[in-house]
């Protein structure tokens, strides 16, 4: 019992960092309709200029900033770089690119700063809280979870509160519409890369500090988790992300522990089977398809 | 004073022939002109081309003292310009309101936004009472006139309206062309109404434009094109 309370509270930080990303991931899925392998790169990119932030100052605080600002930046260049001039309307050539972007950045991370893990320090304890004799959440695990949260609630508030907001769906959906109703399409698809990568950034940047250390592949197990979770809620919806990124940190957190962290992928992937045999759209897909 | 000039417009696909050739054009400041053609004249490319939808080959447009020939569709819509195109427009992701408020998105005052809405509201009563429902539930005709209402709340100099009738019952039809033709009066609104159903688009206008071979081929007040037969029979089709 007391060993379930502690991997059911493992499961919802880990699943906070999940959902965040793989929320990421639907933001930019619904800005250009691309599934953007380079996620991982990207953020690890970002997490490298928190690292050298953070080392140069000696505040956690400024890596972060710098980190995010890095991410943002990062985005919006990808976009009108790369993704702006390919062809529209064919979803192959985005993916080709966005493969191709990955491996650019991995072998030049690995070449600017090696190969090897650099350890990352969180700003709090990670020594659980003790509740009534069982280990919980440490305090880094609650300033992990209650930072994803918190970054998600703004985006579903901008998203669906603000005029901004308004436009960036707009644009999403109905690309035409949104430039005959005055909104600057291509501005507005360069944000939705940026708030992506931006995400993407902080979940790597909370992750990190947990893990092994920093290296150019240090984000891409957090990527193909988060692309199944963002495939099982539905990739076109954020509050699928949500809903899927916290079932799924709880179930490799439970699996994990009661089995063995080799199983872990293993039941993500079976997870992922079930759902889509069972609403191939993903949990939250859309109910009705656009048609225009 | 023209609202919308535009000369020697070449418009074409590909590298296929010009569906529009060496087009002139002039709207009056406030008149309703409708714009006929059989299907496949190039109404639709017309209207497209002038909104930046479809680049040009050739030729200029000017609405009012502004040259829109070079810039995107965006900007020419900030600068006056408005169209509701062929078909539903409606963003089926969005919400009624949402759907009508990003037609003033740019305007930067949030109580002119505001205002203008409710305006919106106060002539659309059947849009009033769907607020909140999403745009995928809608008829066609709930959404053809969301489409009037977003184009209008943006108060264009100049709208341009793409068969608007198509798929609505007549009384639908009547209903809304009756909305525009009063909007057009009380505010000078300019329109360029482009209709298969000549019969209704020439009882809203007062001029009517023929195209055909991508040209124009008559320019007339709309009631002396809606009596002459050899016309009626030659384009019109009724
Ligand atoms: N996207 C396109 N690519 C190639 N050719 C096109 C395209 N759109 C239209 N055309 C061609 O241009 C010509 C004019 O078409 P357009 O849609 O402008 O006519 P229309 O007057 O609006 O017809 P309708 O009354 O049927 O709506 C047609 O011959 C059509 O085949
Ligand atoms: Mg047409």
């Amino acid at each position: 019992m007391d060993r379930l309370l502690f991997l059911l509270a493992a499961g919802l930080a880990r699943g906070a960092v999940l959902a965040l990303f793989a929320l990421s991931l639907v933001i930019v899925w619904r800005a250009a309709r691309v599934v953007n392998f380079a996620q991982a790169a990207m953020a690890a990119a970002a997490v490298y200029a928190a690292f050298h932030a953070t080392a140069a100052t000696g505040s956690y605080w400024i890596g972060l900033a710098t980190g995010l600002a890095a991410g943002a930046l990062l985005g919006a260049a990808v976009e009108r770089g790369l993704m702006r001039r390919l062809p529209a309307h064919a979803p192959l050539p985005g993916i080709i690119v966005a493969i191709g972007l990955v491996m650019v950045l991995q072998a030049g991370l690995a070449i600017a700063f090696g190969p090897e893990h650099r350890p990352m320090h969180p700003p709090f304890s990670q020594r659980p809280f003790v509740i009534g004799g069982v280990p919980l959440l440490s305090p880094y695990d609650l300033f992990t979870l209650g930072a994803a949260a918190a970054v998600m609630a703004a985006l579903a508030l901008l998203f669906n509160r603000t005029p901004l907001g308004l436009r960036l769906r707009a644009a999403a959906f109905a690309p035409e519409t949104a430039r005959l109703a005055g909104v600057r399409v291509p501005r507005m698809v360069a944000l939705g890369w940026a708030l992506s990568a931006a995400a993407a950034a902080l979940a790597a940047l909370l992750l990190v500090p947990t893990e092994l250390g920093l290296n150019p592949h240090a984000v891409d197990l957090l990527f193909v988790n988060a692309f199944a979770v963002a495939v099982i809620g539905g990739l076109d919806s954020p509050a699928g992300a949500l809903l899927a990124g916290i079932g799924t940190g709880l179930l490799v957190s439970l699996v994990t522990g009661y089995a063995s962290a080799s199983a872990a992928p293993l039941a993500v992937l079976a997870l992922m089977t079930l759902v889509l045999l069972v609403r191939p759209g993903g949990l939250l897909a859309a109910k009705e398809a656009r048609t225009a | 004073m023209s609202a919308l000039a535009c000369d020697g417009l070449t418009v074409g696909y590909g590298d296929g022939a010009p569906v529009i050739d060496g087009l002139h054009l002039d709207l009056a400041e406030g008149a309703v002109t409708a714009l006929l053609g059989a299907n496949g004249a190039g109404k639709t490319t017309l209207l497209r081309a002038l909104t930046g939808l479809v680049p040009l080959r050739a030729g200029r447009i000017l609405l009012g003292g502004t040259d829109l020939t070079g810039m995107s569709t965006e900007d020419r819509m900030r600068a006056g310009l408005g169209l509701v195109p062929e078909g539903r427009s409606t963003v089926v992701e969005l919400t009624v309101d949402e759907n009508l408020r990003l037609g003033g998105l740019w305007r930067h005052k949030a109580k002119a936004r505001k205002a203008a809405v409710e305006e919106m509201y106060g002539l659309f009563p059947a849009l009033d009472r769907r607020r909140r429902t999403p745009g995928h539930t809608l008829s066609g005709g709930e959404r053809q006139m969301l489409a009037l209402a977003r184009a209008l709340l943006a108060r264009p100099r100049v709208l341009l309206l793409d068969e608007p009738s198509l798929g609505l019952a007549p009384k639908a039809t009547a209903q809304l062309l009756g909305v525009l033709r009063e909007t057009a009066a009380r505010t000078g609104l300019t329109v360029l109404l482009a209709e298969q159903n000549a019969a209704s688009a020439l009882s809203v206008a007062e001029r009517g434009v023929v195209l055909s071979l991508g040209a124009v081929a008559a320019d007339r007040p709309a009631a002396e094109l809606a009596a002459d037969p050899a016309l009626r029979h030659a384009y019109l089709g009724f």
